[in-house]
């Protein structure tokens, strides 16, 4: 091979290898978040009709969960007056790339403990991608087939990937019993890497029946 | 001889077949990737990873 040839094929494969990046990179920022759009979309209005056509029957109490099924909407004023995301049962990356997954060993909705979920900051859907925009104050309300829980954010911090005990019942004391109604929100940070965690912790401040929604939602 | 040259040389017909051809088999090649190679290689990159796990990996 002539020396022309060794340059020419080695130019063709620097091409190749930068066109594959940039479409690794349009993959990324673009088509997943078209496939999760479609998703949440979907998972929404069916949760919509759910909640407000409830099946006859609907014993009181939350009803069970399949894992991978949207069970709950979540609704966040600091994200926007229209804001909402379906919550799937578990955190495998299928879940999380049709809505905010909740980690199936932690307590649901409304219940004594830590309801906690995870969410994409960056691509699939990114349902947290301003969740740094949330502050103290700021209310996340989760609404299940029965009801609208008020969760008030408490605290924000960034912690390790491996700070595991801020999903805890009682986050920061492994194996306390829990005795209040909390919400822990984690997503990567920062917004395009991986090495750490922003973390929302939450406390319940009020719950209403399904068929009264709270005033930030557009309830009375 | 480099690669796209003898791609080109061995597409039959005229020019304007040819670069239907070859746009046919790039939108092939880019379906492929999208639907089977990047799915396959996301979850082994460590950019997406949001849950908090003892293990360093998305659980």
């Amino acid at each position: 091979m002539s020396g022309r040839a060794v340059v020419r094929t080695f130019g063709e494969v620097l091409i190749t290898a930068g066109a594959l990046l940039l479409l690794f990179v349009a993959y990324q920022v673009w088509w997943t978040n078209v496939v999760a759009n479609r998703a949440v979309a979907a998972q929404t209005n069916r949760l919509l009709n759910q909640f407000e056509h409830p099946p006859p029957g609907l014993g009181p109490g939350p009803s069970p969960v399949e894992p991978g099924q949207a069970f709950a909407l979540m609704y966040n004023t600091a994200l926007g007056d229209h804001w909402n995301r379906p919550v799937v049962q578990g955190v495998t990356l299928a879940d999380l790339a049709r809505g905010i997954g909740h980690y199936p060993q932690t307590a649901m909705p409304g219940q004594v403990g830590n309801f906690a979920v995870a969410g994409h900051r960056a691509t699939n859907g990114e349902p947290f991608a301003y969740l740094d925009r949330v502050g103290r104050g700021d209310d996340v309300i989760v609404r299940t087939d029965l009801s609208w829980f008020v969760y008030r954010v408490t605290d924000v911090s960034i912690v390790a990937p491996t700070d595991v005990d801020v999903i805890d019942p009682v986050p920061g004391r492994p194996g306390a019993v829990p005795n209040e109604q909390l919400i822990t929100l984690t997503t990567c940070s920062p917004r395009w890497a991986s090495y750490a965690r922003l973390i929302v912790h939450g406390v319940l401040v009020a719950t209403s029946p399904e068929s009264a929604p709270p005033a930030a939602v557009g309830g009375g | 001889m480099t690669v796209y040259a003898s791609l080109w040389r061995h597409l039959p017909g005229p020019w304007p077949v040819k670069v239907i051809c070859c746009v046919v088999l790039a939108m092939g090649l880019v379906a492929l990737l999208f639907l089977v190679v990047f799915p396959w290689l996301d979850p082994r990159l460590p950019f997406n990873h949001v849950t908090v796990s003892a293990a360093l990996v998305a659980t």
